[in-house]
């Protein structure tokens, strides 16, 4: 019995460390640096979303009021790479690495050490791209995608590079981590075709991973030649083309795009069922859907670049390929309704902000397949319609899932419950103010406002005021999530119990609330009919 | 703002887009949708627009409101008990086939589309267009297949938005106005003149970064890129003002970079193209001094001038 297992093991010379630097600098075990990940990726949320209010603050009312538009460009390129690479990302991580071994019952991740390596690696990295913001001559001011010619005017594409690569190579350790556990780690009887669609989600984004950071590390690299180093590969005038640089760019950047939701929809395929007290719907189909998505992510980067001049062939090929992807997103949908269809459904905080995530994900994803119809594009490409729609997946897609996932598993993290009505309270405050920040964005783009301007024309000037109002408050709305989450770590009273949802399986909830330091020493029993999907017989 | 106070003024907008193309080109206070723009291509991008839009919407319906039936229904509060199927092979077929028809209906609209944009052959006339940080410059090369000499011509945010828009200038974007349109960030100092009715291919390159040429009444943008030469065409149906903005992030006066194409009729065209030879064709005519600043045009250095050879790179002169 998986219980039995790890239910004798509460004697205190294999707990945690008890020298804080011992244990927090030095971990190498899967929860602490889960929790180091997660802390991380928070603190990064606030630093990134606060360059996102200087931004609303500035586009509040017509005419620059607050900073100088070089200084606007700053900030709309480290919120981008803040968000990304410091936020989504590393939470994301974080999530594995307390999960996984939780889910195939192994003790810990395959390579625990990398493990330590790969987390520390990050603050350095953005201690470097955020200390430009100091230097003479500024930060990045060239998008997050760096575009050259434009982003060699800069003084720090040096810095940046090197915090790029660093990123990388933590990306990398990472994703290796990840797939020696899940494929080296599980505990016997747990085949691949009975693990959590939360696992099988992020086996598949750690192999977009280690395909595509390397391909975003050549192109970081190519730009510092150039710049330093008297090559041409991105330069015209020496024989290069400015365009390699955005087919290379977004051969990493259209899977980075993947990279970034596949895990969510792993995280909503967890939680849906739990608060349906029903199995998910279509496991299999699931499965396929994200491979399948994940595929198709490799070959569409161009749809990047419907602008650029294409040649006709490659704008309808892309196109195509594109507009396939709304097939197996729209499965995965489907089959999260219709586990809910049937079910016994209970909204506690995690199952509500799951709820928002399949509408608004969808929402975007409605802009996507639009986005992707090329004459369409020559319209949509560039302006606010697109940062509505990006942000559309990424923040109510994304964000909102990696919030339903730590109220989710919070409890089995802290042994404590978080306090379900600012649970609440949080969920509808940025439920409503998200949309009050990006839902006109797409109205603006459609009037024809292009992105990344620090001022524009009086005639978009009421649906700004609108959006930045709705961004202050979702700003603030976040205030909400760090006191719910703070209070339960350190002051809640209310233990948590094992499985602390009624209709939660898996493994991770036949370990005790908090999950202690080190569990399954013994390989747990698995049992099917306690696993997320029920029995997989078809 | 309350949603009637949008709604009046989106009504407003459709009724000066049936009353005058010319005002429906150009942004407009709660404007919700793209513009359908004045070019025999423009629709393209509004309709394809409008029928994804439509698509989205009734799929969005179905789905959401089976999720909100399902919300309802199926509530433990509601002493719903969880049902134990997790699979439903009739179902997953349907709903793999019917989006894929869907999305073949729009492929087969949007590459018709595309293909007629790709199509530049047949123009009767051609600009060249070049981004630079952070003006555009404009060279006329043909028209009715004759070649133009020496016009062309820098273009760049008027003065009055340039004043309004520094940091804590104390002038106030919204009395930056020509007539009724309040043309803030959106006005230059020389505009793109064109002819109307005219097959016109733009050939689109960059002198330094990366920009974007983007008028939404012409209902395309393509990128304009050092050492690379785009092309696309238009052929303006209505006479008017036409506005829009570069939409490549190229620094920092990205946002102070717009684009204004002028409209006019043929007859009114090879008029102004007559006058900018002239003038382009002006400095030549004292080849003593060469740096001297072209002159306004007159008949006499017209005519003085036709026998000189043409200095197509100086802009004939920047206002």
């Amino acid at each position: 019995m998986a219980h039995a297992a790890t239910h004798d093991h509460h004697d205190e010379h294999h707990g945690a460390p008890s020298n804080f630097f011992t244990r927090w600098f030095m971990s190498t075990n899967h929860k602490d640096i889960g929790t180091l990940y997660l802390v991380f990726s928070l603190l990064m949320f606030f630093v990134g979303g606060s360059f996102a209010m200087v931004i609303r603050a500035e586009l509040f009312k017509p005419g620059m009021q607050l900073v100088q538009p070089y200084f606007f460009n700053e900030m709309t390129t480290m919120h981008a790479l803040v968000m990304i690479f410091g936020a989504i990302m590393p939470a994301f991580v974080g999530l594995g690495n307390w999960m996984i071994p939780l889910m195939v019952g192994a003790p810990d991740m395959a390579l625990p050490r990398m493990n330590n390596l790969s987390f520390w690696i990050l603050p350095f990295a953005f201690a470097l791209m955020l200390s430009t913001l100091f230097m003479q001559g500024g930060g990045p001011a060239g998008g997050w995608t760096m575009y050259p010619p434009l982003s060699l005017q800069s003084d720090s594409v040096a810095y940046v590079v090197f915090a790029i690569h660093l990123m990388g190579i933590s990306s990398i350790m990472g994703a290796i981590n990840i797939i020696a556990t899940i494929l080296n780690m599980r505990a016997p009887g747990m085949d691949l075709l009975k693990m959590p669609v939360f696992v099988w989600s992020w086996l598949i984004t750690a192999f977009l991973l280690i395909a595509v950071m390397p391909v975003l590390a050549g192109a970081v690299t190519m730009l510092l030649t150039d710049k330093y180093f008297g090559t041409s590969f991105f330069n015209a005038a020496g024989g290069g083309d400015p365009v390699l640089y955005q087919h290379v760019f977004w051969f990493f950047g259209h899977p980075e795009v993947y990279i970034m939701i596949l895990p969510a929809f792993g995280i909503i395929s967890e939680i849906v069922p739990t608060f349906s007290r029903k199995p998910i719907f279509g496991y299999k189909a699931m499965v396929f859907a994200i491979a399948a998505i994940a595929f198709l992510s490799f070959i569409v980067w161009a749809h990047h670049m419907f602008a650029v001049g294409l040649p006709l062939g490659a704008e309808i090929f892309f196109m195509y390929a594109t507009m396939l992807i709304s097939v197996p997103t729209g499965i995965k949908v489907f089959n999260w309704v219709s586990t809910m269809w049937g079910g016994s459904l209970t909204f506690e905080t995690p199952m509500l902000f799951a709820i928002a995530f399949i509408i608004l994900f969808t929402i975007g994803g409605f802009s996507g397949l639009m986005l992707a119809l090329v004459p369409a594009d020559f319209q949509y490409h560039d302006t606010y319609f697109v940062v509505a729609h990006f942000h559309y997946v990424l923040v109510t897609g994304a964000a909102f899932a990696i919030m339903a996932a730590t109220y989710y598993w919070l409890p089995k993290w802290t042994g404590n419950m978080y306090s379900e009505f600012w649970g609440k309270v949080h969920f509808w405050c940025s439920v409503v103010f998200v949309n009050v920040l990006f839902f006109p964005q797409h109205f603006l783009g459609l009037a024809g406002m292009p992105r990344r301007i620090p001022d524009y024309n009086v005639a978009f000037a009421d649906f700004n005021m609108i959006s930045s109002i709705g961004g202050f408050l979702f700003g603030a709305s976040q205030l909400i999530f760090l006191g719910v989450v703070v209070h339960c770590a350190f002051f809640s009273r209310k233990k948590a119990a094992d499985r602390v949802w009624e209709g939660a399986r898996g493994l991770e909830w036949t370990v005790p609330s908090p999950a202690p330091h080190h569990t399954f020493a013994l390989p747990p029993v698995i049992h099917d009919d306690e696993l997320a999907h029920g029995h997989v017989d078809d | 703002m309350t949603s009637g106070g949008i709604r009046i003024k989106a009504w407003a907008a459709a009724a000066c887009a049936l009353f005058s193309g010319a005002v429906w080109a150009n942004p407009q206070p709660g404007q919700l949708n793209m513009t359908r723009g004045v070019t025999e291509w423009s629709p393209e991008p509004y309709f394809l627009n409008n029928v994804a839009l439509g698509v989205c919407t009734v799929i969005g319906v179905l789905v959401f409101g089976a999720m909100f039936i399902a919300m309802f229904r199926f509530r433990k509060s509601r002493g719903a008990v969880a049902e134990k199927w997790s699979h439903n092979t009739m179902l997953e077929v349907v709903w793999t086939t019917i989006p894929v028809i869907i999305l073949i209906v729009l492929a087969w609209m949007s590459t018709g589309g595309l293909v007629s944009f790709a199509d530049t052959t047949g123009s009767q006339m051609t600009v060249k267009v070049t981004g630079y940080q952070w003006k555009w410059r404009y060279d006329y090369v043909d028209y009715q297949g004759k070649s133009i000499g020496g016009v062309g011509f820098m273009s760049k945010l008027d003065d009055q938005s340039n004043e309004t828009r520094q940091l804590d200038s104390g002038l106030d974007p919204k009395s930056v106005k020509i007539g009724d349109e309040n043309t803030y960030l959106l006005n230059v100092d020389k505009p793109l003149v064109v002819p109307v009715d005219t097959k016109i291919r733009f050939v689109i390159t960059a002198g330094d970064v990366i920009h974007s040429w983007w008028v939404p009444a012409l209902g395309w943008k393509i990128d304009a890129i050092p050492g690379i030469v785009n092309a696309a065409w238009t052929n303006i149906k209505v006479p008017g003002t036409y506005r829009g903005q570069c939409a490549e992030l190229c620094g920092q006066d990205h946002g102070f970079m717009p684009i204004v194409v002028k409209a006019v009729s043929k007859a009114e065209f090879a008029q102004w193209l007559a006058q900018q030879e002239a003038a382009g064709k002006a400095p030549p005519a004292t080849p003593a001094t060469p740096a001297a600043p072209a002159p306004a045009s007159t008949a006499a250095a017209a005519s003085a001038s036709i026998t000189a050879a043409p200095t197509a790179k100086t802009p004939g002169k920047q206002g």
